[in-house]
């Protein structure tokens, strides 16, 4: 494999992994508040037809994000009431606001735009386009960096860069902060943070509140910089692979990049099985390439590839005892 | 001293009282757990609260702490009528607590512990900065010395419990609520805690100490409050009384149930338990090397303050939690880990046993009641109707002649367990362990929370057992109740044995002293 | 909080959650601009109204009776199996595999050996997360799905690449022998009478009622159903009465995955007659909604495959004959297991509310 082929793939890997991490980071707000979600699907799904649509009929990509976010944060408050408030099971919850999402998108899609449950392409102002940094091109000559700059880090929509700035940006708030300390207090112990005072449901609705942002970003983005509008299922069980991400990344916002990073890759490679095969000598199936985050994360949960010890009180509704 | 933001109710000084309940009552349902309870504690002082398991202590401090609300009554702090919905409103009144389970976050340092929901400003740096000059002057004033950067799960229970008292003088508590804060620590632990307290109160700190151990309340208390069963038996100076007289406030003059029993008859040893151990998931030993022998026809009762190791006695003689040492019943060696040593292996060697927790381990809620006389004998021939199938018609014919025999109210065998009264569901485990005629009994609390008509039937199936040949083994925190069954008397301490007495000669005062921990009469 | 009267919980706690979910799928029909008693009207005669309707009902019916009866009998042994579209593709494959390589003379034993070799590719499909939550504390429900995804791409690489004919494009096996062609129910007689036309509901709706029967069996009638059960009520109590978790979780996934598995004999032999990519069509996952919606027992079960039969049949008829999306009826699915499974509590909230405002009414 020549440099050049690599370049390129690693440019893949960077477009492909950025909504698994915008929603990797989202699953892991609200895993670290102790609300398990396996609803990260839905609401990208959600918030990628939402941006598609209002992008192409306003023709403003920015009005696009701002639904996307919206019909993220819709999903992410009936998953809070369910599981917050009613108590109610946080993994029964999840499943049927995917299947939820699945369906009500297509329905919108096809009643605004009668194109099989799909927005029409997007171009121009509808969309995140892309951007190229500051001496790119005068770069470019440098050895092998130059064209690393140039055309792996350079050139990409702005929410790819966003989405790396989530990452210190997370960690930050999660280590640094007095909303940090809280919301892992409260995934771990919330017994804790009741008696000293706080509210634990106040901060688990925060905590479902940012997932539900962080998702909408990530469907944004799908809709309308990896892809020019939206498509039916077009999320095709990312959701699921940022949910692999974080257990693999065992909820923590560095190895989450890496984890999403890693999987993106998988996905990058997928699309280039003739490279694949050029370099291991051995026909290696696609399937396989697309099953690697999956079956990495069951031999991660098994612990056999160190042990994942999710947020100790998750799943758990609060219930106050003495 | 930490310095902050200044709170209520604080400045008046002259009152006397830091604490003052008035006719304090509470019910949860049908149960009273505090009726009107009455007690004031003077400033800068430690104030005991001693009683039974049950006797209401815990949820008189949880009201006190804004967990519960009572139903009726007042609260005064620093002689000022102080309302106290929620815990926010004691951290403001100046109330600390540390529970008896801590409240702290395992995988955090202790400084994050100390300064969770009391933070300065949205940034940490600056709270972390100021949580550990406070932390360093707490420790030198009061011997509270914790590494501040130390994760919690790496500590030991006692330091666990210091960072617990320092959360609570980070927020400036005045008064600090201990609920049973030696259960769980080592001697010198102990020790050390009641140094840390009596510093504490000199510095002018209102203490007040919940537990049911007559040596700590004797060693550091300056008042001691009684309760027993819901309400306050009185209030006496601890430097005016004795743990004598503590004790028979605390046991009180209760109906005496008379139990018709006649002198036992032993037989052979039917269990010989050799130098048992038993330590629980986190490593800590349980049970430090305990033998005795049960003889046919003879009722052996345990007494101990709870937590004492008795319940994982049981659980290892029933075949629920591993152990190591040796467990001889009639003669042959039982298996005391592995998949061999459980429920079923147990029951097949002729060990019956009614567990402490009959909500937990004895009965499954949901189940109809006749579900729950097949639980743990679902294998026995008499419930088949052939290999595959279970016979449900005979199960509930057998439910239905159990209830009609042990009385159980309603005698509706398709009602579910949770429908039943504590002493009815207690029957309906009691009916379906003894009716299997088993070689030895183990039953653990038989009449907590079941009411003396009950009590009565049970302890005369208990006897009738005996009498019939059967070794029975007794576990109780009800002196009483072990004092009128048993005809040998062991009592139970830190995990281990600490002597054997003869009911007929021995009383609740010497039962006391070594439930304590306290050997030969010397308190 | 107040207790409903058993009735009550039985029977109107689905009802209700079901009037919830059919009023929101009304809203949104409305929303977009459709008429939702047209709707119904349509749905109602294009799979109660004809035989030929009943005919793709009951279908559906059939492989939803054992998708949700696998994850009846997972949750009653407190397991949480989501993984029933993955089990039921592997299923799929155990269907092809007995159908293709072994030349069966007659249609009845092909069914028995294609129905035991599903069963046990999706009993083992099961096994393998099972084994890991029993022995290596997995999450069982992270690891269901996790194999779901690796279902799908096994089987593609299976289809691509071993199992597809010489010559031919698609991604599917070859086609079964018309030998094991198994009988619709328009061939079987009696039930030729009412069903005319060729229609795809077939045989395996009687296995499939059987299998509601067994079900029912070993959950209420034996040992091993009394165990799972209390195992699944109380793990503490399990261990006091001498029950072994970990085989109790092997042994009620297993199952499940057994039934899940069972499911394709329905699709692929009955109906497909060859292995094709995503032979499942999501049915796995339905069986959650038709074990919530049937409260977990196989009577329940039964009834509410009937009625997402009727859901899917009458939603595919909307996807013909009217503007609406066949879509609606992923909606409908999903604020079924939002009402049933989730926000049960709400509703059954709501409920004992009324019954108090009715008793205070009564007392005045």
């Amino acid at each position: 494999m020549d440099y050049g082929t690599l370049l390129q793939i690693l440019d893949s890997t960077l477009r492909l992994g950025t909504p698994l991490l915008f929603a990797c980071l989202a699953g892991l707000f609200s895993e670290r508040a102790g609300i398990f979600d396996i609803g990260l699907e839905g609401k990208m799904l959600m918030a990628a037809m939402c941006s598609g649509a209002v992008a192409f009929l306003t023709g403003s990509v920015w009005l696009g994000l701002l639904a996307g976010l919206a019909g993220s944060l819709v999903f992410a408050g009936l998953h809070g009431v369910a599981s917050i408030t009613f108590r109610g099971n946080q993994l029964i919850s999840g499943v049927a606001l995917n299947f939820l999402a699945s369906g009500i998108t297509v329905l919108v899609a096809q009643r605004l735009f009668g194109q099989g449950g799909r927005t029409p392409p997007l171009d121009g102002a509808a969309r995140f386009n892309e951007i190229t940094l500051p001496f790119a091109e005068t770069l470019r000559p440098v050895p092998v960096l130059g064209p690393l700059y140039a055309d792996v880090i350079s050139g990409h929509a702005l929410l790819v860069y966003v989405a790396i700035l989530c990452v210190p940006l997370t960690w930050w708030v999660l280590y640094r902060t007095r909303f940090g300390l809280r919301l892992r207090a409260v995934g771990e112990n919330p017994a804790a943070v009741d008696t000293a005072g706080v509210s634990v449901k106040g901060l688990r609705f925060a905590a479902v509140g940012i997932t539900g942002l962080l998702c909408g970003l990530a469907g944004a983005y799908m809709a309308t910089a990896l892809q020019a509008g939206f498509g039916r299922e077009m999320t095709a069980g990312r959701g699921y692979i940022a949910l692999a991400a974080l257990i693999f990344a065992k909820w923590r916002p560095w190895q989450a990049l890496g984890a999403c990073m890693l999987f993106g890759f998988f996905q990058a490679l997928a699309l280039r099985p003739d490279v694949v095969t050029a370099v291991v000598q051995v026909k290696i199936p696609v399937p396989f390439l697309d099953a690697l985050p999956y079956i990495l994360t069951v031999l991660v949960l098994a612990g056999f590839v160190g042990k994942a010890i999710p947020p100790r009180a998750g799943g758990e509704p609060y219930v106050k005892e003495r | 001293m930490p310095s902050g933001a200044n709170t209520s109710g604080r400045q008046a000084t002259a009152a006397p009282f830091a604490i003052e309940l008035k006719g304090i009552s509470k019910a949860f349902g049908p149960v009273q757990a505090n009726k009107d309870i009455s007690i004031a504690v003077p400033r800068g002082t430690i104030h005991g609260i001693i009683g039974e398991n049950g006797a209401g202590k815990s949820t008189l401090m949880s009201i006190l702490y804004g967990f519960y609300r009572a139903d009726s009554g007042e609260i005064l702090i620093n002689g000022t009528p102080t309302a106290i919905p929620d815990s926010q409103s004691a951290i403001r009144a100046g109330i600390g607590m540390v529970f008896q389970h801590f409240k702290l976050v395992q995988n955090f340092t202790v400084l994050e512990n100390v300064i969770l929901g009391a933070e300065e400003g949205a940034m940490l740096a600056r709270s972390l900065a100021k949580a550990r000059r406070v932390l360093s002057d707490l420790s030198r004033e009061y011997e509270l010395d914790v590494d501040p950067d130390a994760l919690i799960e790496d500590l030991s229970v006692g330091h666990q419990q210091r960072v617990e008292i320092l959360k609570a003088l980070y927020r400036q508590a005045d008064i600090l609520i201990l609920d049973e804060p030696t259960g769980v620590l080592t001697p010198a632990e102990a020790d050390h805690l009641f140094r840390i307290l009596s510093g504490l109160r000199d510095q002018g700190k209102t203490i007040i100490l919940i537990t049911h151990k007559l040596r700590e309340i004797m060693e550091i208390t300056d008042h001691v409050s009684v309760m027993r069963r819901g309400t306050m038996v009185g209030t006496v100076k601890t430097a005016e009384t004795s743990p004598e007289e503590l004790a028979e406030l605390m046991v009180g003059r209760k109906v005496l149930l008379e139990v018709d029993k006649g002198a036992p008859n032993p037989g052979k040893t039917v269990l010989s338990v050799q130098d048992l151990h038993v330590r629980d998931e986190h490593g800590v030993e349980r049970l430090k090397g305990i033998s005795f022998d049960i003889r046919a026809g003879e009722i052996l009762g345990i007494a101990g303050v709870a937590g004492n190791g008795q319940s994982e006695l049981l659980e290892a003689l029933g075949g629920i939690a591993a152990a190591t040492g040796r467990i001889v019943m009639n003669g042959t060696d039982l298996p005391l880990t592995g998949a061999t040593a459980n429920g079923q292996t147990r029951r097949e060697a002729g060990i019956a046993h009614v567990p402490e927790d009959r909500q937990h381990l004895g009965l499954i809620m949901d189940f109809e009641a006749w579900e729950n006389v097949a639980f743990g004998y679902h294998n026995a021939p008499e419930y088949q109707k052939n290999a595959l199938l279970m016979d449900n018609d005979a199960l509930r014919a057998d439910t239905a002649a159990k209830m009609e025999r042990f009385d159980v109210r309603p005698p509706i065998p398709t009602l579910p367990a949770k429908s039943f009264s504590g002493g009815n569901q207690q029957k309906i485990v009691v009916a379906r362990e003894i009716e299997r005629n088993p070689d030895l009994l183990l039953i653990g609390q038989p009449t907590r929370g079941v009411d003396i008509g009950a009590i009565e039937f049970i302890h005369k199936q208990i006897v009738a057992l005996r009498d019939a040949g059967k070794a029975i083994l007794l576990v109780s925190v009800e002196l009483d109740e072990i004092m009128s069954l048993s005809d040998r008397i062991a009592v139970m301490f830190d995990g281990k044995l600490m002597g054997f007495r003869d009911p007929e000669t021995t009383n609740e005062r010497e039962l006391g002293l070594l439930m304590a921990g306290v050997s030969e009469g010397t308190p | 909080m107040d207790r409903l009267p058993k009735w009550a919980d039985v029977v109107l706690v689905p009802l209700v959650s079901l009037i919830f979910a059919a009023a929101i799928s009304a809203i949104v029909i409305k929303a977009i601009g459709q008429s939702p008693s047209e709707a119904l009207k349509v749905m109602v005669e294009g799979s109660l109204m004809s035989a030929y309707g009943w005919g793709y009902t009951l279908y559906y019916t059939t492989s939803f009776i054992f998708t949700g009866l696998a994850v009846t009998i997972a949750f009653h042994a407190g397991m949480f199996n989501i993984g029933g579209e993955g089990q039921a593709q592997l299923g799929g494959l155990g269907v092809a595999l007995a159908c293709l390589l072994i030349p069966w003379p007659h249609w009845s034993v092909a069914l028995l050996a294609a129905s035991l070799s599903a069963a046990a590719f999706g009993a083992v499909w099961a096994a393998v997360p099972a084994y890991l939550a029993a022995r290596r504390g997995s999450h069982i429900v992270i690891t269901t799905i996790m194999f779901n995804y690796i279902a799908a791409a096994l089987i593609v690489y299976l289809l691509v690449d071993v199992l597809r004919p010489a010559g031919q494009m698609d991604p599917a096996t070859a086609r079964f022998p018309k030998t094991v062609s198994l009988p619709t129910l328009n061939q079987i007689p009696g039930f030729d009478l009412f069903f005319q036309k060729e229609v795809p509901a077939n045989v395996t709706l009687f296995i499939a009622l059987a299998a509601a029967w067994a079900v029912w069996l070993i959950l209420w009638r034996t040992r091993l159903g009394y165990q799972l059960r209390a195992f699944g009520k109380s793990e503490p109590a399990a261990r006091y009465a001498g029950i072994n978790p970990a085989k109790m979780i092997m042994i009620s996934m297993t199952i499940s995955g057994a039934l899940a598995g069972l499911m394709s004999v329905n699709n692929v032999m009955g109906e497909a007659e060859r292995l094709l990519q995503n032979s499942s069509e999501g049915a796995g996952f339905i069986g959650i909604a038709v074990a919530l919606m049937g409260r977990n027992h196989p009577v329940g079960v039964v009834l509410a495959a009937v009625l997402f039969g009727f859901l899917y049949q009458g939603g595919a008829e909307l996807g013909l004959w009217t503007a609406i999306p066949i879509e609606l009826r992923i909606v409908v699915q999903g604020l079924v297991i939002l009402f049933t499974g989730a926000l049960d509590v709400m509703v059954r909230m709501l409920l004992v509310w009324l019954f108090s405002f009715g008793r205070k009414r009564q007392v005045a």
